[in-house]
């Protein structure tokens, strides 16, 4: 842990809270960018140059482009009258508190779970494509079978509907 | 082969020079200072070669359509590239009243700094590459990703529907020909075994005789420079591809709203991102920094790639000024109804190559499947073009 992890940490941070906080929805977009822009450098600093590089392509280039896509084309970005926060905002607290928990359950667990290792692995992209292909190739099949599937019902949902002869 | 010294000082020259200076510094900021230097001449070499573009560019498009082009500032008009350069420079810069500031100021920064991003991971000649990475293709295809988000923000904080819809037509057209950049590089690197960029230069300089081992002189490679060709020259936005810019519809896209300086990054940035893509597209179909043929490579490597380079950009330069502006959804079935199903099919005749062994027959096979798969998908989407008068769904 040194000074780079805690000024990315702060830069994750500061997106994420940007993103939740800021009233314009584009802006929050972009804040969620920042964020993944933080996670992408964390994942660097660990010496992970696939997992951060493709952390930028996939969800800079596609999920935040899919994001501020979607917004622009629903509704304006203006904003709302009666504010951004929702009545609610309690029942939405308890859930993210819920989520929370699992997930610090997880990986607190995880230290536990795993065995301590002293020396850091060296992974090459080499030994990610042979376990992705070769161990792990199952749940990438059923990954990609999953995306197809969204794929083809895109295509359905945006297809033409020809006009029928009214009887 | 061409082992003698003075073909070795002048084939390194450049690294000689950077390690001559760093050599002054104290042992202990030498690799920081080497790299520093690096992104310098980065910094320096490639907006000069963007000067001299320019000057090609507008010269050559004059002569494509009868005209002289610039011939009055310098002798011929050399010095055109600094007179633009001083005008961007001195310019007011005027930002709409109603624009989200801090975004129309940010688009334009974060478009340079991703497309000077990507030049860290191009060898542009033996040795000279500034980081070398085991996933430089990834870091490559990563930045060119990122600056589809600054062609959002600039065309969104502009408060002008001809910038959003430019936007919209922009990325709409950079994601789909996205899709089919990256396809045709995966063939290159299911042969080459590696995403570094540099072993896979290191896996096609070997020479059969005189002849390079270049991967477009094979089928799967020729039919994905092709691809990869049209998909870069969408995704810089270059003619006939340039429909977020359309001048005659939407005045100039995402960027109408800029002036001055930040317009002059805007144009800087497509450039600089046009010399990119070639110097990739030199690296995984023509060899990158090796010589043609066996007998030249006493000429320095650098010389090699920066030839590339300047080739492909003349026919960007050259496709600009012969063909037509297209039609959005005509654009669109292009990307999605032929080149994607093509790069796909060219991966399976990727991993047949791989896996057919030494011998003729790969050759034939490969090539009667790519030039029947082409013929075919060529034929049947021209047959459902209905020519003829164009019927408007939203107009009258």
């Amino acid at each position: 842990m040194n000074v780079v992890f805690y000024l990315l940490a702060a830069l994750t941070l500061a997106g994420g809270l940007a993103a939740v906080l800021l009233k314009n929805l584009i802006h929050c977009a972009l804040a969620t960018t920042v964020a993944f822009v933080g996670l992408a450098l964390l994942f660097l600093q660990l010496d992970a140059q696939f997992a951060g590089f493709a952390q930028i392509l996939v969800y800079i280039g596609a999920v935040a482009i899919l994001i501020v896509f979607a917004i622009l084309l629903t509704r304006g970005s203006d904003l709302p009258k009666d504010g951004v926060f929702s009545r609610t905002w309690f029942v939405g607290l308890v859930i993210v508190a819920g989520v929370f928990a699992v997930l610090a359950w997880a990986v607190l667990e995880s230290v536990r779970a795993v065995p301590q290792q002293t020396t850091v692995p060296a992974v090459t992209v080499h030994d990610i494509g042979n376990a992705l292909l070769g161990r792990y190739v199952l749940p990438l099949e059923v990954v990609a079978l999953l995306l197809t599937a969204a794929t083809i019902g895109a295509v359905i949902v945006a297809m033409h509907e020809k006009e029928r002869p009214k009887p | 082969m061409a082992a003698s010294p003075l073909f070795t000082n002048l084939d390194q020259i450049f690294i000689l020079l950077r390690d001559w200076l760093v050599g002054f510094l104290p042992a202990a900021f030498r690799p920081a200072a080497g790299v520093a230097l690096g992104a310098i001449a980065i910094v320096g070499a490639f907006p000069g070669l963007f000067a001299v573009v320019v000057l090609l560019e507008r010269k050559g498009v004059g002569r494509i359509q009868n005209r002289y082009g610039p011939n009055r500032v310098g002798p011929f008009g050399l010095l055109q590239p600094i007179a633009d350069a001083i005008k961007a420079l001195i310019k007011e810069d005027i930002v709409p009243y109603r624009a989200d500031h801090v975004v129309h100021f940010l688009a334009p920064i974060v478009l340079l700094v991703t497309v000077f991003m990507a030049f860290a991971v191009l060898p542009v000649g033996r040795n000279m590459v500034l980081v070398d990475m085991d996933t430089g293709l990834l870091f490559f295809i990563a930045m060119g990703a990122v600056t589809e988000l600054s062609v959002f923000m600039a065309g969104w904080s502009s408060r002008n529907k001809f910038s959003i819809l430019g936007a919209m037509r922009g990325i709409a057209q950079m994601i789909s020909y996205e899709v089919v950049l990256v396809l045709s590089t995966v063939s290159v690197v299911m042969i080459a075994g590696s995403l570094s960029l540099t072993r896979i230069i290191a896996a096609q300089n070997s020479y059969s005789g005189v002849f390079p081992h270049w991967y477009i002189f094979t089928p799967w490679g020729a039919a994905g420079f092709l691809t990869f060709s049209i998909a870069g020259m969408a995704e810089t936005n270059r003619s006939p591809f340039d429909v977020p810019e359309g001048e005659s519809e939407i005045v100039a896209g995402y960027h109408t709203e800029y002036s001055g300086f930040k317009f002059a990054i805007f144009f800087i940035a497509e450039y600089l991102s046009m010399i990119s893509i070639s110097g990739l597209c030199a690296t995984l179909f023509l060899g990158g920094w090796s010589a043609p043929f066996s007998f030249l490579v006493f000429i320095p490597s650098w010389i090699w790639f920066f030839s590339k380079v300047i080739l492909s950009l003349c026919v960007f330069i050259w496709v600009r000024g012969t063909l037509p502006r297209l039609r959005q959804d005509q654009l669109m079935n292009f990307a999605w109804k032929f080149l994607l199903p093509f790069a796909l099919l060219n991966l399976l005749v990727t991993a047949l190559w791989r896996f057919m062994g030494e011998g003729w027959m790969r050759w034939v096979i490969c090539t009667a499947i790519l030039a029947a798969a082409y013929v075919i998908m060529g034929r049947v989407s021209m047959r459902n073009q209905h020519f003829g008068p164009r019927r408007y769904r939203y107009a009258e």
